[in-house]
């Protein structure tokens, strides 16, 4: 098995529960694997690392043709929320764990969780809007000086 | 279908060294299968998740998941990875003899 992935660098980029949940769950099984993960997270996926935010994050309802809702219908107030708690039940029967407690698993499995600099300078964030198992916020540079020899993801 | 010796006995694995039949397998045999994941000593602690494990699956078929040795195992998640750093599940079952655990979180 001399070609065995043996580390991956994973961009989270989109802040919808549909962007966020497929980078934790390629993180968490990297790990599972014994591979060597870290998450960067830019943009929008920093919603996902955003102590006030992380909480609530939605399903896009507009936009998301995968969703088979009508346009107008997923622009009508609440039906964001509304499908997000569906879908939220949906995966707490199969106990796929919340967002916040997702992240805090990874964190623990030894994966790093990064912010991306650009991206908490746009938005004015610093690590104390972020949560505590942010190691940095690092710039594109570092990103990729971690990533060496690995597998970079781009969600 | 290839074999291992363990604790001088052939045992029959699969092509990633998995029990294949989870009662061929003898406790006398996990420090040996340990020392080849680069576990040196088998702990308390690791002998704890790997009864666990066993258990687990004589009840269930299958063994659980990280998440689900983090939540009922009563070993948390981030020491699971200290006792085996190359993945808890998947390292604990093979020491454990019995097959991978299938799930995705």
């Amino acid at each position: 098995m001399g070609d065995a992935i043996e580390k991956v660098s994973i961009i989270v980029s989109k802040g919808s529960l549909e962007g966020i949940y497929p980078a934790l769950i390629m993180a968490n099984g990297a790990r599972a694997e014994g591979i060597e993960a870290n998450l960067f997270f830019t943009f929008f996926g920093l919603d996902a690392i955003h102590k006030k935010r992380h909480d609530h994050i939605k399903v896009a309802t507009v936009g998301n043709p995968g969703l088979h809702l009508a346009t107008m219908a997923g622009g009508i107030p609440g039906v964001s929320s509304v499908m997000t708690h569906y879908l939220e039940h949906k995966m707490e029967k199969l106990d796929i764990p919340s967002i916040p407690e997702f992240i805090e698993m990874i964190a623990d499995t030894g994966a790093g969780l990064y912010g991306c600099k650009a991206s908490c300078d746009l938005f004015e964030l610093t690590e104390d809007d972020l949560i505590d198992q942010v190691k940095a916020i690092i710039t594109v540079g570092e990103f990729y000086e971690m990533a060496a020899g690995g597998h970079i993801i781009f969600t | 279908m290839p074999t291992a010796t363990y604790a001088t006995r052939s045992v029959t694995v699969n092509d990633e060294g998995f029990f294949e039949n989870p009662d061929e397998w003898t406790e006398e045999m996990a420090p040996e299968i340990a020392r080849a994941e680069g576990i040196d000593e088998l702990t308390e602690d690791h002998w704890r998740v790997i009864k666990f494990m066993r258990s687990l699956y004589a009840e269930k078929g299958t063994g659980p998941t990280v998440r689900v040795l983090g939540k009922t195992s009563g070993v948390s998640v981030k020491e699971l990875y200290q006792l085996f750093p190359k993945g808890p599940a998947k390292v604990a079952a093979k020491i454990a003899g019995i097959p991978k655990p299938r799930g995705c979180i």
